[in-house]
């Protein structure tokens, strides 16, 4: 995934964010930055990074049950340093939720590294937060996670290569140069069991999760996203950001994902997204049908959310919920939007 | 004309100086009683919402230890891992503060401070040397044994500091331990057993309804009632003071009239007169009114905190609030007051004025109205009386009680003078008699404001001494054994084993929540023993309640259970498939629950899962600290598992006496006011009497009998107030005891009356009254001839 909610995870206290995510995470104050042509280490990079401010793990599903009805899932797992390198100063952000066409399920957990309570371990692969986890070797993976009017518990099974963005997993975030470390596993085999109010439901589906870091990723001039991630009936799939900016421009950003697993980045530019109709959520008014091209690939579709009332309200509020993709390419999909007031 | 007229105006002032002074000490120190007790009502109220705020105490229910032991960091990995939404608190003591370390990730909303999620930055609370939020006298106290940033927060509770858990064990040397796990409200389902994750940790309810706040909104309320009496008597003063002034000032009135301002414009100026009179008074007021809360905080503080354990700061935080209300308040007052003269000044016809002792002349005229308005109040109070049964028809009662008697009191002591004027045989005599009464109505709302202060002042201190006296007795009844001992459950055979022998007896003590007639209660098994029939009293019971308790028939309720119930001696509950007879009810003070007792038997019977942990133990007193020490070396109990009644009643006495402090302080008060209203009516009077006295002098009385005849007078005026007063103050506790008291907390005190209290209180008025009347006495018997013969020279 991309910028994200890099912004959110860089400056505590939290309340800091209803201000806006403007001007957010610009100083790098003694963490590492992330440079062009770092060697990626697995398994050691699927775990944290405590040199760098934010990361996270970040894991959004499409679904469906026996009868048909589509199902959206998100869990993520957000790492936020107060000091740069001291393992006892992070903190732990959990986001969890369940998107059915009528209804957002969402719960956030907080915690401290030092407590115990929550963390990430690189190998074996384990990421926690209280009883939530993701856990296993990153060809299979078992994910949890509950409230009080929801749980769920998932495997995962990986079909497919790491991709990583921009460049060789260098993503460039603006003009200026803002920049994290970026790879994703797009080609996650779902099924498992969602709790929801009305009771249990078996899923099938698949899932994005990708793997951020970062310690600067927004520019100054940098007020929020819009994030696609698009999985096409055709097996081919699609990331791409518009990163809005105050003079009304976007800086955009694209990596084309074939079915094979090769891959082609596209600069600021080739990828566009134009917002069609907003939706007055119990947040912010945010758009929640686009016009998404990408023509060197032939890409022009229309990505409507399967239900626009997915605003999470989690400590720092953003929009985040599965799409339906028509026009050119069919498919499905998970949208994100932050930084709407 | 606006300027010339106000210049006019304004002269009268400067021309009597005693008279502003008068008007503004007279709103100052309305303003300062009143001001002054709602700043340590509200600094009382706002520690315990700290309190709350802080800690979570009584919000969420929490884990601790069953042992009593700390409870480890890995057994909270474990809660959280399994789905237990806990979050750790660490507590300890650094230099008499109480250390709160918390952790603001987990806790449950709303225990943090305000000002912590407000103005906190969490980076630095979370990391680094850290944060400790408090109030800045308890930061004062920890600062040179701490390194880490101190922010100061009038919302965290007295004597508390408030940090990061991790910082809190770094502090107190306790890395890796925790006290108690708070457990938020929203839990997610499917969550496995206690049990199963940690045996031994025990969940402990969070309290409902017994909050501190229910307990001292007694306490508040009398200090309220206190505060509103001496704002009334403030509030006498400044009628009376301007009252008069616009008697005095009405010849000029009709002069500047004369002259042509419309009665708009000067009506206006005055009001804008009175306006700065009371923004300055206002303003005084309340900063006096701060120095009175700040004597008399320490002492409230320690009573609060002794009668219900509340922590309540000793020192004064500033409010701006106070400053708000405390102007609001002159303000109103003011307005109130100078009504009726404005009023009054309207309608005067263009001409009329220039009787200097107009004010005195028409008292004959609004007598008759005074005695209808107070048989009204007589008529209402004596309705409500009988009738109120809720806060408003309460202080209604007290308002009509009051109002009531002030209003007669001119017609009263007319009626005494009258009766004594009869009496007398001699010309001399007969003149003092016809004086006095001639004197009255200048003097009577300084009498009334002495009849306010006077019957407060019995009132309140009637009302505490009850308090006292049922507080004390209800000690003894509840606290019958020489000791209380909480074990645990399972080492109860044993510890009452070992007991057995070594003391006169053992009266276990368990108890259930159940509802009784839809009422919330706690059900209670006594073994009956002499304990209980020697030191119970009972409001209304059968003969010898005990032994049908004993028998499994009856049953004896608090005062609460039966008030709300409606539920009385002879009647029949039914409780859990079984019924039993009322056979008792008894005071149970401050508790908000309903409660019954019925026999061991039967409660075992009941409710065979119950299983009693507390124990009285009867032994001789002596015999207490060995019984003690043993039980510490046999059984490894704390020193907290035991309650040692002597300790408990002796610290509950002095409670009281500071209590005491609190009233005695704010008597002096009161009385002060009341004295120094009778010191300016006096002193205004004085120069309008000269015309009166000299004709006494030409005859022959000397002046300096005429002085002592004046301190005579006020002797004589305050001696039968204080008559009246004492009765009306015994009215007043009844109200707050009986009334009040019931419709705010469903539990009525019992009336006791303290005669020699009272008369320490008359003699203490007395002389207030006796030191107002000394210097315009003083004054008089220095009189300059020349101003006597001046009457006779210059007719009027």
């Amino acid at each position: 995934m991309n910028v994200r909610l890099f912004a959110l995870l860089c400056l505590l206290p939290l309340q800091a964010f209803a201000q806006g995510f403007a001007g957010l995470g610009t100083d790098a104050d003694g963490f590492s930055v992330p440079e062009r042509g770092y060697v990626f280490d697995f398994p050691a990079d699927h775990g944290p990074h405590p040199d760098y401010r934010i990361e996270w793990w970040y894991l959004t599903a499409n679904m469906r049950d026996a009868d048909g009805n589509d199902y959206g899932l998100q869990w993520t797992l957000f790492r936020s340093a107060l000091r740069p390198g001291v393992e006892e100063d992070q903190i732990y952000m959990g986001h969890a939720a369940v998107t059915t066409p009528n209804h957002h399920y969402v719960t956030e957990r907080l915690a401290r590294g030092s407590l115990g309570h929550a963390g990430v371990t690189a190998d074996p692969f384990e990421a926690w937060i209280d009883e939530w986890q993701m856990v296993g070797d990153m060809s299979d993976i078992r994910l949890e996670a509950s409230s009080s009017d929801f749980a769920y518990k998932i495997d995962l099974k990986n079909d497919g290569n790491l991709i990583f963005h921009g460049d060789d997993g260098f993503s460039v975030k603006s003009a200026e140069g803002q920049a994290s470390y970026y790879y994703s596993l797009p080609f996650l085999r779902l099924s498992g069991t969602l709790t929801l109010s009305d009771g249990q439901v078996e899923v099938t589906g698949e899932a994005w999760l990708d793997r951020e870091w970062s310690s600067q990723p927004l520019s100054d001039n940098q007020t929020g996203w819009d994030w696609f991630s698009l999985s096409f009936d055709s097996g081919d799939k699609m990331m791409g950001f518009a990163l809005r900016q105050t003079d009304g421009s976007v800086f955009t950003y694209a990596t084309w994902i074939g079915a094979d697993g090769e891959t082609k980045a596209y600069p600021d530019g080739a990828f566009t997204a134009a917002p069609l109709a907003t939706h007055q959520t119990i947040g912010a008014e945010v758009p929640t049908r686009w016009r998404v091209e990408l023509p060197d690939k032939g890409v022009d579709v229309e990505v409507q959310a399967i239900n626009p009332n997915a605003w999470m309200t989690t400590s720092v509020p953003y929009w985040e919920g599965p799409v339906t993709i028509n026009g050119s390419h069919q498919g499905r999909g998970y949208l994100e939007m932050t930084g709407y007031e | 004309m606006i300027r010339t007229t106000f210049a006019a105006l304004f002269s009268y002032w400067r021309r009597n100086l005693l008279q502003l002074m008068t008007l503004l000490a007279g709103i100052a120190l309305a303003t300062a009683l009143w001001s002054g007790v709602q700043a340590v009502n509200a600094e009382a109220r706002a520690s315990y919402d700290a309190a709350a705020a802080t800690l979570g105490e009584g919000q969420f229910d929490y884990l601790k230890d069953a042992n009593g032991d700390s409870i480890d960091q890995s057994t909270f990995v474990a809660l959280r891992r399994a789905g237990w939404l806990v979050s750790p608190v660490i507590e300890g003591q650094i230099n008499g503060q109480r250390l709160i370390g918390l952790d603001a990730l987990t806790a449950p909303v709303g225990i943090a401070p305000v000002g912590l999620s407000e103005q906190a930055d969490l980076g630095s609370f979370l990391s680094g040397e850290g944060q400790i939020f408090g109030r800045s006298d308890a930061l004062a106290a920890i600062e040179n044994d701490v390194s880490a940033d101190l922010v100061a927060d009038p919302n965290i509770a007295p004597q508390t500091v408030l940090t990061d858990v991790l910082l809190a064990q770094r502090i107190l040397d306790r890395e890796g331990e925790f006290d108690r796990l708070l457990i938020a409200s929203v839990q997610p389902n499917d969550r496995p057993k206690l049990t199963a994750i940690a045996p031994d940790m025990v969940r402990v309810g969070a309290q409902s309804g017994s909050d501190i706040g229910r307990l001292t909104d007694s306490f508040h309320l009398n200090l309220t009632a206190f505060g509103f009496l001496s704002f009334a008597v403030g509030f006498f003063i400044v009628h009376s003071a301007i009252g008069l002034a616009f008697e005095q000032r009405r010849p000029m009135i009709r002069t500047i009239r004369a002259l042509g301002v419309p009665l708009g414009s000067l009506l206006g100026l005055m009001m804008v007169e009175l306006l700065v009179f009371a923004l300055i008074a206002g303003a005084a007021g309340v900063v006096l009114g701060y120095f009175i809360a700040s004597a008399l905080l320490p002492d409230v503080a320690a009573t609060l905190k002794g009668l219900y354990g509340a922590n309540v700061s000793g020192t004064l935080e500033f409010r701006a609030s106070w400053w708000a209300t405390g102007m609001l308040i002159a303000l109103g007052g003011t307005a109130i007051a100078s009504a009726s003269a404005f009023l009054k000044l309207a309608k005067m016809p263009l001409l009329t004025g220039g009787q200097i002792r107009a004010h005195t002349m028409v008292a004959g005229r609004r007598a008759n109205v005074l005695a209808m308005c107070a048989s009204g109040c007589a008529l209402l109070a004596f309705v409500l009386a009988f009738t109120a049964n809720g806060l408003i028809s309460g202080f209604t009662l007290l308002a009509s009680v009051l109002i009531g008697a002030a209003l007669a009191l001119p017609l009263i002591l007319d009626l005494l003078l009258r009766l004594s004027q009869s009496l007398a045989s001699n010309a001399k005599a007969q003149w003092f008699w016809a004086d006095t009464r001639q004197q009255l109505p200048g003097l009577s709302l300084a009498l009334m404001a002495l009849l306010l202060a006077m019957a407060a002042n019995v009132g309140v201190s009637t009302m505490v001494s009850s308090f006292r006296l049922t507080f004390v007795d209800f000690l003894d009844q509840r606290l019958a054994s020489e000791l209380y001992l909480t074990v645990d459950e399972t080492r109860a055979p044993e510890i009452t084993d070992f007991l057995e022998p070594r003391v006169d007896a053992i009266l276990p003590i368990q108890s259930t929540d159940t509802r009784v007639k839809g009422v919330e209660t706690e059900v209670f098994g006594a073994r009956v023993h002499s304990t209980q029939r020697d030191n119970w009293t009972f409001i209304d019971a059968l003969s010898d309640p005990w032994d049908d308790v004993a028998r499994g028939t009856g049953v004896v309720l608090n005062e609460q259970l039966a008030r709300r119930s409606d539920t009385w001696p002879g009647a029949t509950v039914a409780f859990d498939g079984r019924s039993f007879e009322v056979v008792g009810v008894y005071g149970d003070y401050g508790n908000p629950k309903g409660q019954a007792i019925i026999s061991e038997e039967q409660f075992s019977d009941l409710y065979p899962d119950e299983i009693a942990n507390n124990f009285g133990l009867r032994l001789p007193p002596d015999a207490v600290d060995d019984l003690l020490t043993d039980l510490e070396d046999e059984f490894d109990l704390s020193p907290d598992s035991t309650i040692n009644q002597a300790e408990i009643k002796a610290f509950s006495l002095e409670v009281f006496e500071r209590t005491f402090t609190v009233t005695a302080a704010l008597n002096v008060l009161t009385l002060a006011v009341a004295g120094f209203a009778i010191l300016m009516s006096l002193l205004t009077l004085a120069a309008m009497r000269v015309p009166q006295l000299a004709p006494v002098w030409a005859v022959g009385v000397t002046r300096r009998t005429l002085g002592k005849l004046e301190l005579l007078r006020a002797c004589v005026l305050a001696l039968f107030t204080i008559l009246i007063a004492i009765p009306l103050g015994i009215v007043l506790a009844w109200v707050l005891l009986a009334v009040v008291n019931v419709a705010a907390f469903g539990w009525k005190l019992p009336l006791f009356l303290f005669p020699i209290d009272y008369l320490q209180l008359g003699f203490f008025s007395l002389l207030a009254a006796l030191l107002a009347a000394l210097w315009p006495a003083y004054r008089l018997s220095r009189i300059r001839p020349a101003e006597l013969l001046k009457v006779f020279a210059n007719e009027r």
